[in-house]
């Protein structure tokens, strides 16, 4: 396993840095928070364009760049550094992997070019109004129709699902539970029977919509019989993912946090003398490190295909949920009274890391899971 | 010999070992040809025993020692702290005196740094040596000193100016342990175990030329053996052997080993066995309970994380490249990771945590990690130290203010 990131991954590494530090600065964040698509279509096209961030992790035949995990978790890591708000995550991460882990190669040849390019967005709808991660929660019923199938259900908590072009949703044969029966579908979002809302969310930084689906004409992904195998493989890659993002989203709260410390003046001395705060400081440091640890070798242990990277996911996914909100709060504490202003730029970051801790599953979710891949 | 490539290396040292190694030598003999050779300690300088290899090539030569699965210099206890800091600043006389018999293992040696007055600062010592014509009287007391009951020398760090600022006005000397005026007694911990000793001086003698560096330098010494300390020192490292492993030689230096290891027989239990903890979970039971599962799966997570941090760092290290924050952190990680580890044992084991000896679970190793790990925050720099550290030198925070600048005869101490 590799402990270190190469040369090139570290030249991608800063150049993706520079991209965002110049396209999301927070002044960018707080004007498309508050809009409804959430994101800037010039911003993504140039992403697209300049750097091929979307199809990063898609193989050259789709039309992507032929890179892996590693390098789709850098540029997650460093989106959470900049909070950029693009449907990044919902059309690379979740919605391509979704494919790429179900679908056939002429499904593959047909649909991943065009998010690779970044022309067409998409998201991958799989919780419900019971607001589970966990696949065996899923009702949404798929009926066979000709050649096709009908769903009739409804997703919530679907990340752009409001703007997407092309929604991957997880479903069951009716009458089935458990594995059995999923499967993943493909359906155009202007298709008839779609209802798309957009819902008022916490942190606005990554918006969420309601879906409901009314007799929705759908196409299987892939041939059907390994759904529940492609959706648990696309979710723990987005944990390892979401993971990364966290840790990129950590190191700005945390670097924020240690420049106040040099700046505030407090009883004749920059706070950043006083014990307390340096040892909360150190203390801040070693739990992100051991995070960025963890994700760093989920990310590698997937690229790799070690069979205990679902296990990892699991350790990354709940590592970083709780040093990421922990890292805000404490960052909050450490700017004092100025910290929980709308003014100050902590809040977006706390958001974002309140949003994470839940969003793919709670702490205490992936750390039940990560006990029973390990069998204990 | 800096030009030599790898593949030199390993011929030149394959040869050789095929040419002297013999597991029935006496391991002193053994080590004198090693020592004769410079494949001992490979990147020390060809005057000193070595060869002057530059350190990438190291391993090299380690796994072809162990490939016939060959022992190398003793490098147990404070030996190599002692070598390291001797030949980057003791007298050439000193040198030659010291360091053969260091990596024949036929010396044994400590480290008197601590003192009851001073642990976290360190540069409060009080121990004095005074100068009385060719040689110094050294009285005092120092504490936490391992090994010392079976060490022939100590690295002692003595002041020497009381009019100076602390940090100048100690000196760095090499003392012999078995001589009047020096008393080593154990020091008894609140697990029962002795693994530290306390060394008394009463007009104890030093002769002058075993002084190290120069009068008023010996804070500065002192940083290079605790900077050795920290990188584990570097001697030729022979992990797993290979081959056979009968021979009179192997039972020599197993003896020696037993010895050295004898005063850290706790520390099995110092990083709160994390290794035990899937297991012991299945044999209590633990892992049906959904809250415990929580507290296991969390301390794994943690100490998962720690030992992929102190990798990286590694990594890191390996490739060229700067070591970024990860390699300061290892041993507040370590605190970390043992402290939860009794937590979690604790959960697990229930009522059966009153007990200690062979009625304790696991035959008392339970017992002994749960009484022996609030010594691991402190020992070796504490917590609070490896916070001011970490805040000060990675993240460039400001440093307390001092009130113990000015002449060492004012300052207030213990």
């Amino acid at each position: 396993m590799q402990f270190a990131f190469t040369d090139e991954q570290e030249e991608f590494r800063a150049a993706t840095r520079r991209f965002l530090q110049e396209k999301s600065p927070t002044t960018e964040v707080r004007r498309l928070m508050e809009t409804s698509e959430g994101y800037d279509a010039d911003t993504w096209r140039q992403l697209s364009d300049q750097l091929a961030l979307p199809g990063i992790h898609i193989a050259e035949q789709y039309g992507g760049g032929g890179f892996g995990m590693v390098e789709m978790c850098i540029v997650t890591e460093e989106m959470g550094r900049a909070l950029l708000c693009a449907p990044y995550f919902s059309t690379a991460v979740l919605a391509t992997n979704a494919i790429l882990n179900a679908g056939t190669d002429a499904q593959k040849a047909n649909v991943l070019p065009d998010l690779a390019s970044g022309k067409r967005l998409a998201t991958l709808a799989v919780t419900e109004l019971n607001g589970q991660w966990n696949p065996h929660a899923i009702e949404l019923v798929a009926t066979p129709d000709g050649n096709g199938f009908r769903l009739q259900g409804t997703k919530s908590y679907v990340v752009d699902g409001h703007v997407a072009d092309l929604l991957v949703v997880a479903g069951r044969i009716g009458g089935t539970s458990g594995d059995d029966g999923l499967a993943l579908f493909t359906v155009r979002a202007d298709a008839s029977g779609v209802e798309r809302r957009l819902l008022p969310s916490m942190d606005p930084t990554r918006k969420l919509a309601r879906v409901d689906f009314r007799g929705v004409h759908a196409d299987l992904l892939g041939s059907g019989t390994d759904g529940a195998k492609a959706l648990t493989r696309t979710l723990d890659q987005a944990a390892v993912a979401l993971a990364n993002e966290m840790v990129g989203g950590a190191q700005t709260l945390f670097d924020s946090a240690v420049n106040y410390t040099k700046l505030r003046v407090q009883f004749g001395r920059t706070i950043g003398s006083f014990q307390a705060i340096k040892h909360k400081c150190a203390d801040m440091l070693l739990e992100m490190e051991l995070a960025k640890s963890a994700a760093y070798y989920a990310a590698q242990a997937a690229a790799a295909e070690d069979p205990e990277w679902p296990a990892l996911a699991c350790l990354a996914k709940a590592s970083a949920s709780e040093m990421y909100l922990h890292l805000a709060i404490e960052t909050i504490q450490i700017h004092g009274g100025i910290g929980f202003t709308w003014d100050n730029d902590t809040h977006l970051w706390f958001k974002r890391a309140k949003s994470s801790e839940v969003f793919l599953g709670e702490p205490y979710y992936h750390r039940e899971l990560l006990m029973q891949r390990w069998g204990v | 010999m800096s030009k030599m490539n790898e593949a030199d290396v390993r011929a030149e040292v394959r040869a050789w070992l095929a040419a002297n190694w013999d597991p029935e030598m006496s391991l002193v003999a053994w080590r004198n040809e090693l020592v004769d050779s410079g494949w001992g300690m490979p990147q020390w300088p060809e005057k000193w025993h070595g060869r002057g290899l530059p350190v990438g090539l190291v391993r090299a030569v380690e796994e072809e020692f162990a490939n016939v699965g060959a022992v190398g210099v003793a490098r147990s206890g404070v030996r190599l702290l002692a070598a390291a800091t001797l030949l980057e600043h003791g007298t050439d006389r000193q040198k030659e005196k010291y360091l053969r018999r260091i990596l024949t293992g036929e010396d044994t040696w400590c480290q008197l740094f601590s003192e009851p007055g001073s642990g976290s600062d360190l540069a409060g010592a009080t121990t004095r040596a005074d100068l009385h014509g060719d040689f110094w009287l050294i009285n005092g007391q120092k504490v936490w000193t391992t090994s010392a009951h079976h060490a022939n020398y100590g690295l002692l760090l003595a002041r020497t100016d009381w009019d100076a600022p602390k940090h100048e006005g100690m000196s760095y000397f090499v003392i012999e342990i078995r001589q009047p005026g020096v008393d080593v007694q154990p020091l008894k911990q609140m697990n029962g175990h002795a693994s530290f000793n306390q060394v008394f001086f009463t007009d104890a003698q030093v002769p002058t030329d075993s002084l190290v560096g120069r009068v008023g330098e010996g804070w500065k010494i002192a940083m290079t053996t605790l900077a050795h300390e920290r990188r584990g020192a570097d001697g030729l490292n022979v992990p797993t052997r290979k081959g056979a492993r009968a021979g009179r030689m192997y039972e020599e230096e197993r003896r020696e080993l037993e010895t050295a290891n004898q005063p850290y027989k706790w520390y099995p239990q110092r990083a709160g066995r994390v290794d035990l903890i899937l297991d012991r979970a299945k044999e209590t039971g633990a892992n049906k309970d959904l809250h415990i599962r929580q507290e296991i799966a969390k301390l794994m997570i943690l100490a998962k994380s720690a030992e992929w941090t102190a990798r990286r760092a590694r990594a890191a290290q390996q490739q060229g490249r700067p070591q970024g924050p990860e390699g300061s952190l290892g041993k507040l990680a370590a605190s970390h990771v043992a402290r939860a580890c009794a937590r979690v044992h604790t959960l697990m084991t229930g009522t059966d945590a009153l007990l200690s000896g062979p009625e304790s679970p696991r035959n008392g190793i339970i017992a002994e990690i749960l009484i022996s790990v609030p010594a691991i925050s402190i020992a070796g720099g504490t917590d609070e130290i490896q916070r001011n550290i970490i805040s000060e030198r990675v993240l460039d925070l400001p440093k307390e203010p001092r009130f113990d600048t000015g002449p060492f005869r004012n300052v207030r101490r213990n």
